[in-house]
Order: structure tokens, then C-alpha cells, then sequence
């Protein structure tokens, strides 16, 4: 109750009213200039701050992987192609919870333990916001899904990638080899701006040694993103360049005859165009799918690869190294012709074994009772051990070594692929520095016949016969033939390195031997005469046996497969047509036994195939 | 605008022709154009801030024509049968405000909802108008300026709404409705040292206030005070928010090319945070124009304060005018970082339906007060 009477005055509290809503109105266009204010702030004075945040949130600079060059045969018959595939590839920046995300995904489309390592493995090395791939090779329903699923998984990208094929296989996996997975060491040793989409390498073989040539140059699109990183449009982009194609010398039918010649067995065969050095096969048997190494190969099938007592993983054609055996003849029988050592006419009588004076110890012939009175053409023809006992014991192991080394034995080929290793060419100064030991005569005697220290790869063996077969006109092996070309331009040759080593043995000398050789296979005691049936032109060749020293004790072999594996490896070396070689070959069979009976006919074979190639073109 | 009584009457003469038909509809041409203008401006940065929605656009038509409806319904009603209603109306409300903390549906963590079988609505929605409207109801009949006891009755009146709102909790409402009831406390003619009491003690209670703050709430200020602290979680609205609003520029980026909105930076980008959107198509220059219209609806509003004839009626339309600019200023300031993020809606622009039919229920009870004056010096 109110103590004393108010009137209501209403013209006063009119006026009162309309002061008030004055100030009100006063404040309120107060208010809206401190609003004007800030946003001359914001949108004035800030705006090239915010124009800035506000790209940065928008447009993101991505790669764009180059496509890795083809690789062709060098008939064009591709070897090593890009196959579009999808894969699941999750940038883990983006992606909330990376485990969670998988554990989901893994209940949409199938993810293996496996493909989850893998993933965590590169999760630890890969740089930021670079997408991981998870699955590879999805198949359309596989997609569809993901897709039907894709706003559930912030992070996950369904990417169209090429992925590496190769039609061939195991066929010519030890030569191109295969690309993998770019692991930390390997972006280390290359451009890392250059590689940054590239998820691939070349890890061995062609693949490897003509990474830079295959590889291209990066690209980049400048896309818009969104708030989660999808990209909305391309705003603009610089292509990236394709990398190389190239062309190999390899022919692949005379790599699929020369593989199907091998059969079942280990071992290799290289052929060689003596006149360029051009590898035309290069066959490592066992050998292995490559494809599985493009996308990760799993742990199991991996370990089993690597323990398999066949060893498909290891190239015998540039990493084995065998004793060469009597194949090694020839060279040494022309350097003791160079040398003056023999005369063409100069004969020896073979009983069946030779010894030092001074020493009982008999070194025996292969044939037991001998081969009686042998000139250096028999010694070839029937591959008589004793007449090189004495003929290297005559040259001395130095003299011998300097001359089989202008056949490039005992050091690398330099051919244009990666982990080729140089076999042994030893010698008394060899002998001193790798195990500190004087050389002793009867070395000389068993490495006169391709024995004791001496070893040699298959590709230096082939080298080395296309030298012969050429007559002393050395070329380094090469295996790429010309980097082939892009849309607009023309294939580029690979450069043909020849040496003159013509001089090493004169006209006579060499024919001497290739005739020699050219009996070794066309004459009734040749030790290659099996394969002469049939044949149109004159192959010249020459077998040989190497002889496997024991197995090591901590080896365990299979009971059965004991007396297998203890059998000398086979060798052959060969070349045709005799007068002008177009083909040289070095065939070795791992425990095959007799270089005449199992691996003359493999080079037969390639020999025939390349014959009947020549005249279907 | 602030003209004399005499001015006045002989000017209303003369319109009087021309607006025979609207004024029998009880509408108010300048406020109408304005909300029209703004409710346009509204549907076409909602076109793009939807991601050229049609779903959307045909929705938020139907909501304004809802609106409109309401409007001119509202309008029909002379004010002083809503001076009658007042008290039921608000305690009704407050029963419905109760009642939503008991049974009420959770939406987005509060409960605000009230299901009523058929439709839901928020019964704080309610309030925006019951509190302004009971406050002016009080002292309509007291002599000005009002006394501290009737002062505090009134306080008394807005406070148990604005309790039980936060309660829900829904701070942006609550301290709108506030406000509301304040704007009427001051208008009355209320004395200046009690103005510097209440704001002393305003002042006092703040850090009571925040200790009884939910978390998300606190979050919120603490945010406001430093968004760039927590760049990805709280503060990011707000970094996008102002990205969005600096990008724009004088000219802005043009309409449907706002690479903020339209690449989904922006959170909330149709209904709290349109505004920035506006601001990133339109830049400084579209917003100028927007402040302008709002100014325009604003003055028109408080000229139909002033020429209203009763205490009640001048107090309820200076009231429900303010607290539409203060709807618009927290929501700008929000968006550009002057003011916490509390959650309001830019009226007649965002998208949303309750809140703009409220809104428009207002702006009836406006040209209701215009429109009927006659009858009343009748």
C-alpha cells in the first residue's frame, strides 16, 4: 500500500518514456558501430590475414604420381605394365580413431591380419597427411560398399592407383624384378619432393637398376578440400611427366624356350648376341611370382619363398657363382697357343692321369684309361684333363690368369642390373692377398681345368663365350635395349660398349679353337656330338662339370634329395652359327651331372628357337 | 522520427486514406516492408548456406508463411485485451516452464521440449513474450517512476522465468528474456540511482552466476575469452566463423561462392552462424545494408513505442523492439567473436521455426498497438 496518493501523469510519463527510448535508440546505433567496427576490423584491416586462413583451409597442394615407364621385350611384348586397381588408403590425420576405423572396415570388406601390419608398419614411417593404403586390388562389390559406407569413415579415400603387372611372372621375375613398397632407406636415397606420391620402387633387377628412367617426374594438383579433406574440385594442376619406357634386348620366346629347355631343374642360361652384347634370355630357375611383392607380399608365403632349399629368390644368372669346369678349356688352350706354350700340332700322351714330379699324387683324367695321344684339338674334343694339367702347369697360374681375364672372368660384367657378383679368377697374387697363402703347383693343375678357386657366373661364362665367339670382340652385356619413348619422342638406343681384344689371339689361333669347338659337337667323339642330329648350320661348344665340394655341415637335406644334390653341376657353353656367331650361350644345370647329356640340349634348343625365329621374320 | 503530439495527429490524418485497407487489417506498412525485405534477404543467404537446398528453402517458406499467419493473427488482437490476458498468460507459462523440467524431452543435451502429442514446442519460447508482456502489465497502472518495492516485484517477475529457463539450461534465452523484462524496468521511467543499483548488483552476482554456469557453458566464455586456445575443439566455430567473416572483404566473394560456407568449414552455417555466410558472399558492404535494415525495422519499432497511448502499450512495444535489436546484436557479435556463443539464432535470417514465429507473434502485438490506437482515443 502506498504510503502517499501518486497520480499517474501521463504526459510527464510520456516524456519520460520518449527520453528513454532516445537513449535507447542512442545506444542501439552505439551498438551497431562497435558491429561496423569490428567488421572493418575483420573483413578490412584483417582481410588479407583471413583471405590467407581461409585458402589454406580450402586448397591443399597434392601430388600426382608420374605412371611408371612399360617394359617391353625387344619384339615389343610387354613385360611390365601399370594395371588399374582400387585400393583402400587411409590418411590417418584425417581418420578420428586409425584402429577403430579399421576394425569397422574390417567388417564391411575382408582385411587381413597381414594387410594390418603392413599398414601399421608404414603408419611409423610415413610423412604427414599421406595417405596409407590398407587393401589393394578391390573388387566392385568391395568399392560399392565403402562407398555406400563412406561417410562413416572420415580419412578413408577409395583411390584408382596403377599398379604394377607382370604377364610373364616367374618367366622374367629374376630379370625385370619387381617394384615394392618405398620403405625409409629409399626415400632417403631419392628425391623426396620428386617421390612424394609415389608409393613404389624399383627393388631389384631392370626395376631397380632403371628406377630413374621409369620413374617420371611428380606432378601437382591444387585441389579444394573440405572441413574432412574430400576433395571437391581441381582448381589447376601441373601434369606430371611419365616415366621411360623401355625396351629390352630380352626376346621373351627364346627366354619361354630356354625355360622350358631347363625343365625342372636349378640353374641358368644366359644368351648373349656376341655382336652388341645384347642379352637375348636370361633364365634363373627356380623363380617366383613377382606380382605378390607389387602389393605387400604376406609373412607366410614370404618365409616359405625364402626357405625353400631351391631358393627361387636367388638369381643364379648374376649371383651364382659355380666352377666353370671344362668349359674354361678353350680360353686356356688358346692362351697356351698366344703364349708358345703349345703348338696346334703338339701332342701330349694322356694315360689317364698327370703327376708332379716329386709327388705321387695321381690327378686323374675323367676318362680312367686316357686318352692316349691328344693334340689341343682332341684335348677340346674329348675335354682330356690331363693335356691341360700340363698345359697349365707349363703356363704357370699367372700367365693363365692374365690371359682368361681379357675374357672378363673374375670380375664383374658390368651389365646394366643390379647385384651381379664377379666370380674368382685367381692367381698367386689373388691367393696371397684374400688368404695370405703362397700359391701352390698343384692349384695350377686343377684350376687348368676350371677347377680349385676358380668360379664363375653364368653371366660371366656367357660373356666370356660371346667373346670367344666373336673372335675377341668384347661387348659389355646389356639387357635394355633402347629407353623407349614417350608420345613425342623417338626411342632412344642404349649405348653398345665394345672392346677390340682381337689381338689376344691370332686369326689362326681363334679359328683353331672354334673349329675345335665346332668338333666338340659335330664330331663322332665330341662330348656334345648328341646334339648335333639335324642341324643345318655348325653350332661350336663346349661341356663341361663342375664339382660340388661337399655340403655344408649344418645343411640339412632332405635323405633323398642327399645324393641329387651331391652330383656335379652340368655346364655347356655354346655358339652359332660357327663362322659368324649371332648367339652365344652359357648353360649351367645345378647337380644335371654330364655337361653333354643335360646341358648341351638346352642350348640346342635356344639355338633352334632362335634359328626358326630369325627365318619366321 | 521523434516528432510532437500536434505534428503527429494531423500527419495520421493524412495517411489515413491511403492505408484504409492494411489499417483494416491492422498492419503496419513500414515494419511489414522491413521484415518482408529482411525475411527475403534471409531465404536467399539460406539458399546458399543450405547448399542450394530446395528441401530446405520450400520448409523454411512454409515456416514463414506460419509466421506471417501468426502476425497477422496477433495483429487482429487489441492490446488492451492482451493487458487483460497478462497474468494468466504468464502464469500459464511459468506452469508450462515447470512442467518442462519435469516431463520435458532432451534435445542437443537440454531440455527445452515440451511434447504435446501433436507438436512440440518450447514453452520458453512462450516467456519471450508472457515476461515483457506481464512486467509492462505491472506497471501499467503504477504512477512513474516506480517505486524500489514495485521495482522488485517486478524483478521478482522476470527473475523466476529467467531461472527456470537457465535451469534447462538455455542461457541465450533466458538472459534474452532478461533483458526483455529489464528493457521494460528502464523504459518506465525507473529513477537513475536505482538504474546504478541494479547494475551494481548485476555486477556482484556475476561470479555467483558463474559458479552455478553448466560446464559447456563455462567452456563457451572461456572460449570467447580465447578461441585461438583450443583452435580444434571449442574454438573452432569461432576461428571458421571469423575466417569466413574477415575472407569476405569489402565486396565479399559473391553470392553461392563462399569457399567457407560452401566446403563445410562453418559450423551451424544456416541457422546460428549464418550470418558469416552473409558476410563471406556479401562482405562489408551487404552487411552495412543488413544493419541498416535492422536500424530501419528498429526505429520504426521504437516510433510505434513512442506514439503508443497507454503506459502498458509504450512499454510492451519499446520492450519487444529492443530486445528484437538485442536478438540481432548478441547473434552478430557472437558470430564475429565480440561475444560468447550462446546460441542465438539472427532473427528473421536463420533457419528455424519456433523462435521466428515468436518473433513475429511480437512484431503483430507491435502493429496491433499502432493500428489500434484510434480506437483507443476514441
Amino acid at each position: 500500500m502506498p504510503t502517499r496518493l501518486r497520480i499517474k501523469d501521463h504526459i510527464r510519463e510520456s516524456r519520460t518514456f520518449n527520453e528513454r527510448a532516445a537513449i535507447a535508440l542512442a545506444l542501439v546505433i552505439v551498438m551497431i558501430f562497435v558491429i561496423l567496427a569490428r567488421l572493418i576490423y575483420l573483413q578490412i584491416i584483417s582481410h588479407d590475414h583471413f583471405t590467407t586462413l581461409a585458402e589454406d583451409n580450402r586448397v591443399s597442394i597434392v601430388p600426382t604420381p608420374p605412371t611408371r615407364g612399360l617394359i617391353y621385350d625387344r619384339n615389343g611384348i610387354i613385360l611390365a605394365q601399370n594395371l588399374p586397381s582400387f585400393s583402400l588408403e587411409i590418411v590417418p590425420e584425417r581418420a578420428h580413431d586409425v584402429d577403430a576405423t579399421i576394425s569397422e572396415l574390417a567388417k564391411i570388406i575382408e582385411i587381413t591380419d597381414d594387410q594390418i601390419k603392413g599398414f601399421t608398419k608404414q603408419l611409423q614411417q610415413k610423412s604427414a597427411f599421406r595417405s596409407i593404403p590398407l587393401r589393394t586390388h578391390l573388387n566392385d562389390v568391395e568399392v560399392a560398399r565403402i562407398a555406400a559406407n563412406r561417410h562413416r569413415f572420415p580419412g578413408v579415400e577409395i583411390e584408382a592407383r596403377l599398379v604394377r603387372d607382370y604377364p610373364y611372372s616367374h618367366l622374367t621375375a629374376h630379370v625385370i624384378g619387381y617394384v615394392g613398397r618405398i620403405n625409409i632407406n629409399e626415400l632417403q636415397k631419392v628425391d623426396p619432393s620428386n617421390y612424394s606420391a609415389t608409393h613404389h620402387i624399383g627393388k631389384l633387377g631392370v626395376e631397380k637398376f632403371y628406377e630413374d628412367t621409369l620413374h617420371g617426374t611428380v606432378g601437382f594438383k591444387n585441389i579444394e578440400t573440405n572441413v574432412v579433406g574430400r576433395t571437391i574440385r581441381t582448381l589447376g594442376q601441373t601434369a606430371p611427366l611419365p616415366g621411360n619406357n623401355l625396351h629390352l634386348t630380352l626376346d621373351i620366346n627364346l627366354q619361354q624356350t630356354a625355360n622350358k629347355a631347363l625343365g625342372n631343374n636349378r640353374g641358368a642360361v644366359i644368351a648373349i648376341d656376341p655382336r652388341n652384347g645384347e642379352v637375348l634370355a636370361m633364365v634363373s630357375k627356380p623363380s617366383y611370382d613377382p606380382n605378390p611383392f607389387v602389393v605387400g607380399i604376406d609373412s607366410k608365403s614370404y618365409r616359405a619363398l625364402q626357405e625353400d632349399i631351391d631358393k627361387p629368390l636367388f638369381n643364379r644368372a648374376l649371383k651364382g657363382q659355380y666352377p666353370p669346369g671344362s668349359t674354361l678349356k678353350p680360353l686356356i688352350g688358346l692362351a697356351g697357343l698366344e703364349n708358345g706354350t703349345i703348338k696346334t700340332h703338339s701332342s701330349l700322351f694322356c694315360p689317364g692321369w698327370f703327376s708332379l714330379k716329386g709327388d705321387d699324387h695321381k690327378y686323374r683324367d675323367w676318362k680312367k684309361f686316357g686318352h692316349g695321344t691328344t693334340s689341343l684339338e682332341k684335348a677340346i674334343i674329348e675335354s682330356c684333363d690331363v693335356f691341360f694339367y700340363d698345359l697349365s702347369l707349363n703356363l704357370g697360374i699367372d700367365a693363365m690368369s692374365d690371359y682368361l681375364s681379357y675374357f672378363g672372368l673374375g670380375k664383374k660384367t658390368n651389365i646394366d642390373l643390379p647385384g651381379e657378383l664377379s666370380g674368382i679368377l685367381p692367381s698367386s697374387h689373388w691367393k696371397r692377398q684374400k688368404k695370405g697363402l703362397p700359391w701352390y703347383t698343384g692349384e695350377t693343375l686343377i684350376s687348368g681345368i676350371g677347377q680349385g678357386y676358380n668360379l664363375t657366373t653364368p653371366l660371366q661364362l656367357a660373356s666370356a663365350t660371346a667373346t670367344l665367339a666373336s673372335r675377341g670382340l668384347y661387348s659389355r652385356p646389356h639387357i635394355v635395349k633402347s629407353f623407349g619413348a614417350t608420345a613425342n619422342s623417338e626411342p632412344r638406343l642404349a649405348t653398345i660398349e665394345q672392346e677390340d681384344r682381337r689381338h689376344i689371339a691370332s686369326n689362326q689361333n681363334w679359328e683353331y679353337m672354334v673349329n675345335s669347338m665346332v668338333k666338340v659337337v659335330h664330331s663322332i667323339r665330341g662330348t656334345a656330338r648328341t646334339i648335333s642330329e639335324g642341324i643345318p648350320f655348325k653350332i661350336a661348344g663346349k661341356t663341361g662339370t663342375a664339382q660340388v665340394f661337399g655340403i655344408k655341415q649344418d645343411e640339412k637335406y632332405v635323405k633323398e634329395d642327399v645324393a641329387e644334390r651331391l652330383r656335379d653341376h652340368a655346364l655347356f657353353i655354346a655358339f652359332a652359327p660357327e663362322d659368324k656367331p649371332e648367339i652365344a650361350i652359357a648353360v649351367i644345370v645345378e647337380n644335371g651331372g654330364s655337361g653333354g647329356s643335360v646341358a648341351a640340349p638346352v642350348a640346342r634348343e635356344i639355338i633352334d628357337e632362335y634359328m626358326a625365329s630369325k627365318t619366321r621374320s | 522520427m521523434m516528432k510532437s503530439k500536434n505534428n503527429e495527429y494531423t500527419q495520421w490524418g493524412e495517411r489515413r486514406q491511403s492505408r484504409m485497407f492494411v489499417r483494416g487489417l491492422h498492419l503496419d506498412v513500414p515494419l511489414l516492408i522491413g521484415i518482408i525485405m529482411l525475411s527475403a534477404i534471409g531465404l536467399v543467404i539460406l539458399y546458399s548456406a543450405s547448399g542450394q537446398n530446395d528441401a530446405i528453402i520450400s520448409r523454411q517458406l512454409m515456416r514463414l508463411a506460419i509466421a506471417f499467419t501468426v502476425m497477422l493473427v496477433v495483429a487482429q488482437i487489441p492490446p488492451h485485451h492482451i493487458q487483460l490476458w497478462a497474468p494468466w498468460a504468464f502464469g500459464a507459462g511459468l506452469l508450462l516452464l515447470a512442467a518442462v523440467l519435469l516431463i520435458g524431452d532432451e534435445g542437443k543435451g537440454a531440455q527445452r521440449w515440451l511434447d504435446l502429442g501433436f507438436f512440440r514446442f518450447q514453452p520458453s519460447e512462450v516467456m519471450k513474450l508472457a515476461v515483457p508482456i506481464m512486467v509492462a502489465w505491472y506497471f501499467a497502472d503504477n504512477p512513474a517512476p516506480p517505486l524500489l518495492k514495485h521495482i522488485l516485484i517486478a524483478c521478482a517477475l522476470i527473475i523466476v522465468p529467467v531461472l527456470l529457463i537457465a535451469k534447462q539450461p538455455d542461457l541465450g534465452t533466458s538472459l534474452l528474456i532478461a533483458s526483455s523484462g529489464i528493457f521494460v524496468l528502464l523504459l518506465s521511467g525507473i529513477r537513475w540511482k536505482h538504474v546504478s543499483g541494479f547494475i551494481l548488483l548485476i555486477a556482484t552476482s556475476t561470479p555467483l552466476l558463474w559458479l552455478n554456469l553448466h560446464e559447456y557453458q563455462k567452456a563457451r566464455v572461456m572460449t570467447f575469452l580465447n578461441p585461438e586456445n583450443d583452435p580444434l575443439g571449442a574454438g573452432y566455430h569461432i576461428i571458421q566463423s571469423k575466417i569466413a567473416i574477415g575472407s569476405g572483404g569489402i565486396y565479399g566473394k559473391g553470392w553461392l561462392n563462399g569457399s567457407q560456407s560452401h566446403l563445410e568449414f562453418l559450423p551451424e552455417r544456416t541457422t546460428d552462424f549464418i550470418f558469416s555466410v552473409f558476410s563471406e558472399e556479401f562482405g562489408f558492404i551487404g552487411i552495412f545494408c543488413l544493419l541498416l535494415l535492422y536500424l530501419f525495422i528498429v526505429v520504426r519499432g521504437l516510433y510505434i513505442a513512442t506514439q503508443a497511448q497507454s503506459t502498458f502499450t509504450r512499454l510492451l512495444a519499446g520492450s519487444l523492439i529492443l530486445t528484437f535489436f538485442v536478438y540481432t546484436f548478441v547473434n552478430i557479435g557472437m558470430v564475429s567473436g565480440l561475444l560468447p556463443v550462446v546460441g542465438l539464432p539472427l532473427p528473421l535470417i536463420s533457419y528455424g521455426g519456433t523462435s521466428m514465429v515468436t518473433l513475429m507473434a511480437g512484431f503483430g502485438i507491435l502493429m496491433s498497438i499502432h493500428t489500434h490506437r484510434r480506437l483507443l482515443s476514441n
